[in-house]
């Protein structure tokens, strides 16, 4: 079993280091880091842009190139979060807290020298994870008959939707409004137009690429529109020697990291855990286990590292059930599914052995990826520096081109651009009603297979529902769901009020931070066993 | 009460999921529902239209239940932007009104200069600058580098 993922490894590095791949994957993770240093870009909408671009390219670079983007962004929000006090990219909100009081002590530049290096080893503890879980649950998942398929994702959808930001019952809301959006356009089977109200441009179902800008561009951008203060620059100067840390300061990060691979990894093997809630439940325990836990908030190194380990570690963890059961966690995954799926590449846990090249491509561009991602931050922090101060005023009218020729180019057909003004006051809607949409994308790209599944899971069984508790792989899965929506309106009733985790509402209001007397970004109570939002 | 609780963001969050699902649910059979052994294409969309509507029940039954929210946020944000709004929304339709009729380069303009407008403290100089650049370098990138098939310039009403 080693030998044969270290050999599958090896084959991978040969396919990560061709030239060209070499390249998507410097372009990727680049770009990543790009936007995950600008306030009000995120790695959803970038991917989503890249996407119709990648049409032309090979599956293996284009699938290195967006996951670059994902895990560079990465990198790029801690910058945001400990040099800004911006919270933007939700898993680094909670970087904010003691990041930004080092940096105000002007120890700014240590704070991020250890990131980075935390952010590695977090991250190629996910890969390793990713290298070595892989291929077990590929064997296990082999197995699984179409009623297995069904309630495996629907757990994974369940997850996804209840266990993320906000409302357990809204997220349900959006993963079947996913759903119902994925079942627009001709039926698999018989061919019969759902759902298109005549429109002819609608028979292939509603465009992924138009869904996702309109939901994570548009609607962002209408969000954070003229709410933007101006963002403070005068703590920004940092320049490469300020980055080396003291001997006091490694040590003290030592155990931190460890305990944020362990957290990050724990969160990155249940579905719908993504980074976010990660890092908020890493550095709750980080305060749980520190000997002074009243001086967290106040620019403690333990602070920043816990949790930065613990997102990274997670982030490449993510990629686990993506790659390997074809079940996304998270929006981005569930993008990057569909990038894979536009490529004609079916995923599932046949994909290791079909296109060895992709999967083991991808973990050793992993690999490659982190360590130019090092080498692009330590050196280079000071333009990433820079970048900071581009004002919203001039990114979102240029992103908003982005927005539209990227749909275009999708089909080469305006009608997709239509399309994503429609999405964009959905989602908009949707935002200022409490939902986050995150969870439609999932039930989107999930949405046709689960059909197609539940459909031939049926026809097996003669119509019996009973099948999916009488085969044993299968109940338990249902036994799960049941699990996660008992649990769920356990912790409602009983009223929790301390939760662990808060969306942190404020990183779609970035405008609401003023410099010093900046709120806490998202209240966090000492409590990290309770990890269940509110 | 009854008017204060109109007010509820919830409400109106279970309103619209209500919506969306009725609309589902009743659509649904419209596509053969077939049965469980053979499930046709109406199945799917009227079993999701039919528990999306029951979620959305309860959430607005959770929002007329619920005390006077504290906190709670109203549906609009504390300072609406009509304006820029409609130029966010209004930019893809410049693309595809001018990208129609005169191709890619006042398709792109056009698109950067409406959103533009949007921003409080936009000027015109700045917003024609800035449209300019973006159509420089969108053109460059687009057109020679990645070869997206939309002519540069071109006059054709529809």
């Amino acid at each position: 079993m080693i030998e044969q993922a270290l050999a599958g490894l090896w084959y991978g590095f040969s396919v990560a280091f061709e030239p060209q791949n070499l390249m998507w994957c410097f372009v990727g993770v680049l770009v990543g880091n790009m936007v995950g240093v600008l306030p009000g870009m995120g790695p959803l909408a970038t991917i989503s842009i890249l996407l119709p671009l990648t049409f032309g390219m090979k599956p293996v670079g284009a699938i290195l190139m967006l996951a670059g983007v994902m895990y560079g962004a990465q990198y790029g929000g801690a910058i945001c979060s400990i040099l800004l006090n911006l919270p933007c990219h939700p898993p680094h909100a909670v970087t904010c807290l003691d990041g930004f009081p080092m940096t105000k002590q002007g120890r700014g530049g240590v704070a991020l020298g250890l990131t980075v290096f935390s952010s590695f080893v977090g991250a190629s503890w996910g890969i390793t994870e990713m290298i070595f879980l892989s291929p077990i649950l590929v064997k296990v998942a082999l197995e699984f008959g179409p009623a297995e398929i069904c309630s495996l994702m629907a757990l994974g959808l369940l997850a996804g939707s209840t266990l993320a930001r906000g409302s357990p019952v809204k997220g349900v809301c959006m993963t079947v409004l996913g759903l119902l959006l994925g079942s627009v356009g001709s039926d698999l089977e018989t061919g019969q137009q759902r759902f298109t109200f005549g429109l002819a441009e609608l028979d292939d179902g509603v465009e992924l690429i138009a869904l996702a800008l309109g939901l994570f561009g548009i609607a962002e951008f209408m969000t954070s529109v003229n709410q933007t203060a101006a963002i403070n620059t005068q703590y920004s100067n940092v320049r490469l020697r300020d980055m080396r840390p003291t001997k006091a300061d490694v040590k003290r990060s030592i155990m931190p990291m460890f305990r944020g691979t362990l957290v990050g990894s724990l969160c990155s093997l249940i579905p719908g855990t993504g980074p976010t809630i990660a890092s908020f439940v890493a550095y709750a325990t980080e305060k749980k286990v520190s000997k002074t836990p009243e001086k967290f908030g106040t620019g403690m190194i333990e602070g920043v590292v816990c949790p930065e380990t613990s997102t990274h570690s997670s982030v490449q963890g993510d990629f686990i059930p993506t790659m390997s059961l074809g079940i996304p966690g998270d929006a981005v995954m569930a993008l990057l599914l569909g990038a894979l799926i536009i490529q004609g590449i079916v995923p599932g846990p046949q994909l290791i052995s079909q296109h060895p090249d992709i999967f083991w491509g991808l973990v050793a561009s992993f690999w490659i990826g982190n360590i130019l991602l090092v080498l692009l931050n330590v050196p280079l922090i000071g333009i990433w520096v820079k970048m900071l101060a581009i004002p919203y005023k001039y990114l979102y009218p240029s992103a908003m081109f982005f927005v539209c020729i990227g749909v275009y180019a999708a089909n080469n057909d305006f009608f997709q651009v239509g399309e994503v003004v429609v999405i964009g006051i959905l989602g908009y809607v949707l935002l200022r009603l409490g939902f986050h949409p995150a969870p439609i994308l999932l039930g989107f790209v999930l949405g046709p297979r689960f059909e197609e599944n539940f459909r031939r899971a049926m026809l097996i069984s003669r119509g019996d529902l009973a099948t999916f508790i009488e085969r044993p792989i299968s109940a338990v899965f249902v036994a799960l769901c049941v699990i996660l929506i008992v649990g769920q309106i356990y912790v409602r009733l009983k009223g929790s009020k301390g939760d662990v985790y808060l969306p942190p509402e404020k990183a779609l209001h970035p405008g609401a931070e003023q410099e010093a007397t900046a709120p806490q970004p998202a209240p966090l109570s000492a409590d990290a066993t309770r990890s269940v939002p509110h | 009460m009854k008017h204060s609780l109109l007010y509820k963001r919830d409400f109106y969050a279970g309103g619209l999921m209500i919506l969306f699902g009725l609309f589902a649910a009743f659509n649904g059979p419209r596509y053969s529902l077939g049965t469980l052994m053979h499930m046709g294409p109406g199945f799917m969309p009227t079993a999701l239209g039919v528990i999306l509507t029951l979620l959305g029940i309860t959430i607005a039954a959770t929002a007329l239940t619920e005390k006077e929210g504290e906190g709670e946020e109203g549906i609009l944000p504390e300072h609406p932007q009509w304006f820029a709004w409609g130029c966010i929304l209004a930019s893809p339709l410049a693309f595809i009104l001018f990208g129609k009729i005169g191709g890619m380069i006042p398709g792109t303009f056009m698109c950067v200069f409406v959103a533009a407008l949007g921003d409080k403290d936009a000027t015109w100089r700045g917003v024609v600058a800035l449209s300019a650049v973006v159509t420089f370098f969108g053109v460059m990138l687009f057109h020679y580098l990645l070869k997206i098939p939309m002519p540069l310039l071109k006059w054709d009403f529809l």
